[in-house]
């Protein structure tokens, strides 16, 4: 029996999509391998490290624990879809880099797309609220300090170039 | 101007790519008419194979092929060993290593039975289904004292025993006479287990053999792309020159990735080259548990001798070693134990037996640490049960035995992993205590328990010291170019899983040849852009690779300055190379940019003179004569919740001393990762298998990694004592955050919950809430 297969149209970093995809497929494979947009990174499939995390109307959301054909009509923001088209960094990456917040760098496009929601919602976090928020993404390499300390000073810039 | 870019912290020259989602991965591999494999994994630990029954499997629309062991013909090889044992008199060792896919037996859960190669993942695991295999079922090995029954099965049939190593190492000449006139004795048994390094990106590999160029391209998240370049030419009985090993961007390694090989990486390009097609393969999460090598138990029966005013004057201890179902790694994670064991302190005379017990669990290798966890463990709880029974303060009977700084080079004569004599290259260790203490505030914190114990809290104090034998031989290269746009090039053979070398080695060649840090670029473990290499493992990469790079760069420099001083007409003294280009001392406008220098140096027309080399290029080798080793101390106030043992670490510090460092920044995020990885292997990590040698938290909900609200704020500060083993004066520092946090839990927690007076001690890590209630429950 040839597997169910469903028509989606979707917008990924403001480019619309139209594919046909099987009913099991994974977000996160469809993603990365049919849309190519390998940033994002899979780290366990079931829901717990939170390195395939991915906004879906701006919320954040783990890829693995969905189906692609749950995108159908959503609007999908992946890391390649964070700096602006000239290359300046979102100030969340900027901190990253300046912090010295990323090691590897596999689990970073989570911690990324995780945070820069959360700090849009919560411009002004203590300390504890951002460990709070950031405690769903494992990163193994970095003790999570610096990735804390980014995110303070990524919340002070974005609050300084908030209209 | 003229910036000094060693030593300072600069920021990283990877981490665009990383944060913009442009790194390749080996998952990120796409390649046109890929194929996708899944390996059948046995689900028992112990059984024989009678037969496995593909057809169906074949059969299934989607799926190109299915190969079990038999298919493999002569490729079939059990594998290499990758470290013989060290020459140490009377060795016992049997290598039995493990096998592309199981054939008479399978010996742990998750050893591949089979392979099934279809046009999508999804496929290929559905096809998994169709296997039939018919096993038979055989007692399980998982304790590894029971291992050692006479009465044992034996997880390897043609061997008497589940001895895989016995090795006794001594120091300062016969144990009892040093023991004779002991004032105290300690003597207790210790309990280490280590879990899985569990890097955020599991293992994967692909595989491309194009039959037109002849040529094989494997990526690989390996730690050793040289070794599993050289190793999978000779099995697919190709040139050395037809294989090259790609290891891209890596998430993550901590010593299970060199571990080779991996059934994965021998089978996946024997199937691309059989079926013309490149291949993938990806570990999943669960694979990872079993797939991918761990560290685990240590059981230790250790006394120390020390005379009344608590100076040691020998250490006896014999220790059983679970190897797993093989032992490829030889014998590198036990000899680690036995000789970190000694640390920083003047240990006379030092018996250490052990013994590696084959178990029916999946193989044990190197994990950051690599077995000096477990020695540390015992030397420091030994330290901190003989403190208490002579009344003396932990932190002074450390003292009262550390190595004195006069006494360096300070040989401790057995021998090493990197089989040379564990000899100390430089050390000054007192200093290093002393700022932990100052640091923590241990002369106050008597007072500030006190009074925390009167507003009903519970703090206690740890402190532990270690040392880190890193930077071992045997070499590395490097070939440093300057290319025609004025930008350097450089390759060497090691691999990269996040360490920064792209910064820290472009640092070592932006000073040497007058050029931004950000001009430099780095190319690690591409086994065609630079050919000769060891990999990455024992904190060695910046000590050995970066001291290769240092070379290659001065060369390039004095074939630089060579050329310039030609072109001018004048002597090399009356150059300057700084800002990408060589100019005349005190003449500014008189210059020449290094890009021209190279072009140069490669001209089209007249003759290049004999003994010359055309271009700005150099190829460097650095092998040093022993490792050098780092030391440190940790230190951490804890809150204990006295009745769910939930526990707050309150403030903590690290006080090292590596040498002369490179980046601090980089120095500073190794130790926070490893001090991670240590809260996670002493209070979080336990891989709980049952009797059956069944993993039971083989999911990372239930196996639990240190969170962001588990790891708190570090203090860390640095003593600089050059290594006088290299010209840069470093030593490696990778797995120092990781190595003393095991103790310094145990002594923390004790202090906190007042075991001592409640005669609970604790021998064993991990720890958790869980399981001090119950020794709690034991002792009431």
């Amino acid at each position: 029996m040839p597997p169910e297969r469903h028509d989606i149209e979707l917008r990924v970093n403001g480019t619309t999509y139209r594919r046909s995809v099987e009913a099991r497929l994974l977000l996160s494979d469809f993603i990365r391998h049919d849309l190519l947009l390998a940033g994002m990174h899979v780290g366990c499939e079931h829901g717990v490290c939170g390195a395939c995390t991915v906004l879906l109307d701006g919320i954040p959301v783990r890829s693995c624990l969905m189906f692609a054909v749950q995108s159908n009509a959503h609007d999908i923001t992946t890391v390649e879809g964070l700096a602006t088209p000239d290359g300046a960094l979102h100030p969340v990456q900027q901190a990253m880099h300046e912090h010295h917040g990323l090691q590897c760098g596999y689990c970073t496009p989570g911690v990324l797309m995780t945070m820069t929601a959360y700090l849009q919602d919560n411009p002004s976090p203590s300390e504890d609220e951002v460990r709070d928020a950031l405690s769903g993404n494992l990163c193994r390499c970095t003790g999570y300090q610096n990735i804390v300390d980014a995110m303070m000073a990524a919340a002070a810039t974005m609050r300084e170039d908030a209209p | 101007m003229t910036t000094q870019f060693f030593g300072a912290p600069v920021k990283r020259n990877e981490d665009r790519r990383l944060l913009t989602g442009q790194a390749l991965f080996v998952d990120d591999v796409e390649l046109p008419g890929m194929l996708h494999v899944a390996f059948l994994r046995s689900q028992v630990a112990h059984a024989r194979i009678k037969s496995i029954d593909v057809a169906k499997a074949r059969a299934r629309p989607g799926v190109v092929a299915v190969y079990t062991a038999d298919d493999l013909g002569a490729y079939w090889q059990p594998g290499p060993l990758l470290v013989p044992p060290p020459p140490i008199a009377g060795i016992v060792f049997h290598q039995r290593t493990q096998v592309p896919l199981a054939k008479d037996k399978v010996r742990h859960v998750g050893e591949p039975l089979a392979v099934v190669v279809a046009e999508s993942r999804y496929l290929a695991e559905d096809a998994l289904e169709d296997i039939d295999v018919d096993l038979e079922m055989l007692p399980v090995v998982v304790d590894i004292e029971a291992a050692l029954d006479a009465s044992s099965i034996c997880v390897h049939d043609d061997l008497a025993s589940n001895v895989s190593a016995h090795v006794r190492q001594t120091k300062g000449g016969d144990i009892r006479r040093a023991v004779a006139n002991a004032h105290t004795i300690i003597k207790r048994r210790f309990r280490y287990e280590h879990g899985i390094s569990s890097p955020i990106e599991t293992r994967g590999v692909v595989a491309n053999w194009e039959p037109r160029a002849a040529q094989m391209t494997i990526w690989d998240t390996t730690q050793a792309p040289v070794f599993v370049r050289n190793g999978l030419a000779a099995m697919l009985g190709l040139g050395e020159r037809q294989v090259r090993v790609i290891v891209p961007f890596v998430g993550g390694g901590f010593g299970p990735k060199i571990m080779m090989f991996y059934p994965e990486e021998v089978v996946l390009p024997w199937i691309s080259m059989r079926l013309n097609r490149p291949v993938k393969w990806i570990e999943d999460r669960l694979e990872h548990f079993f797939a991918t090598t761990h560290e685990r138990g240590q059981i230790h029966d250790a006394e120390m001798a020390l005379d009344a005013d608590g100076r040691i004057l020998g250490i006896k201890d014999v220790f059983l070693h679970d190897a797993g179902a093989y032992d490829p790694y030889g014998l590198t994670v036990p000899i680690n134990s036995q000789c970190t064991l000694l640390g920083p302190y003047v240990v006379p005379a030092y018996d250490s037996t052990f013994t590696a017990v084959f178990t029916n669990l999946p193989i044990v290798t190197p994990y950051r640490g690599a077995g000096r966890q477990h020695g540390v463990f015992v030397m420091e709880r030994l330290l901190d049960l003989a403190a208490h029974e002579l009344a003396i303060d932990p932190a002074d009977i450390r003292r009262r035995n550390l190595i004195p700084a006069d006494a360096f080079p300070y040989n401790n004569e057995i021998i090493y992993q990197d089989f040379q004599p564990l000899s100390y290259d430089s050390g000054n260790y007192e200093p290093v205590l002393d700022m932990a203490l100052d640091a923590i505030g241990y002369a106050a914190f008597a007072d500030e328990q006190k009074r925390a114990r009167d507003s009903g809290k519970h703090l206690g104090i740890g402190v532990a010291c270690y040392v880190e034998g890193t930077g071992i031989g045997p070499y590395e290269g490097a070939r440093v170019q300057i290319q025609a746009n004025g930008k350097v090039s450089v390759a060497t053979g090691i691999g990269t899983q996040g360490q920064g070398h792209f910064t820290s080695f472009a640092q070592i060649v932006a000073d040497q040849l007058g050029v931004d840090v950000t001009d430099v670029d780095i190319v690690t473990g591409d086994t065609d852009r630079f050919y000769w290499g060891a990999g990455t493992f024992a904190s060695r990469g910046a000590v050995v690779a970066g001291n290769a790079i240092h070379a290659a760069s001065l060369a390039v420099r004095h074939k630089a300055l060579k050329l310039a001083s030609d072109a001018f007409e004048c002597a090399e003294d009356d150059l300057v190379l700084a800002d990408g280009r060589i100019s005349i001392v005190g003449i500014p406008e008189k210059f020449i940019r290094l890009g021209d220098l190279a072009q140069r140096a490669n001209p089209m027309r007249g003759a290049v003179k004999p003994g010359t080399e055309p271009g700005l290029e150099s190829t460097q080798y650095f092998g040093p004569p022993g490792g050098a080793t780092a030391n440190g101390v940790h230190a951490m106030i804890v809150e204990m919740d006295a009745e769910t043992f939930d526990l707050k670490i309150l403030k903590y510090v690290v006080v090292h001393d590596c040498g002369t460092v490179i980046n601090p920044m980089i120095l500073a995020g190794q130790i926070h990762g490893g001090v991670a990885q240590g809260i996670g292997n002493a209070f979080f990590e336990k891989l709980s298998f049952d009797d059956q040698g069944q993993l039971l938290n083989a999911s990372l909900a239930d196996y639990l990694l240190p969170t962001v609200l588990d790891v708190p704020r570090m203090e860390l500060s640095h003593t600089v004592t050059p290594s006088p083993l290299n010209r840069l004066g470093i030593k490696g520092a990778g797995e120092a955050g990781a190595i003393p946090v095991g103790p310094l839990f145990a002594q923390a927690i004790e202090s906190a919950l007042g075991l001592k007076e409640k005669r609970v001690e604790l021998l064993e890590i991990p720890l958790s809430p869980s399981r001090l209630f119950d020794l709690m429950q034991v002792r009431a």
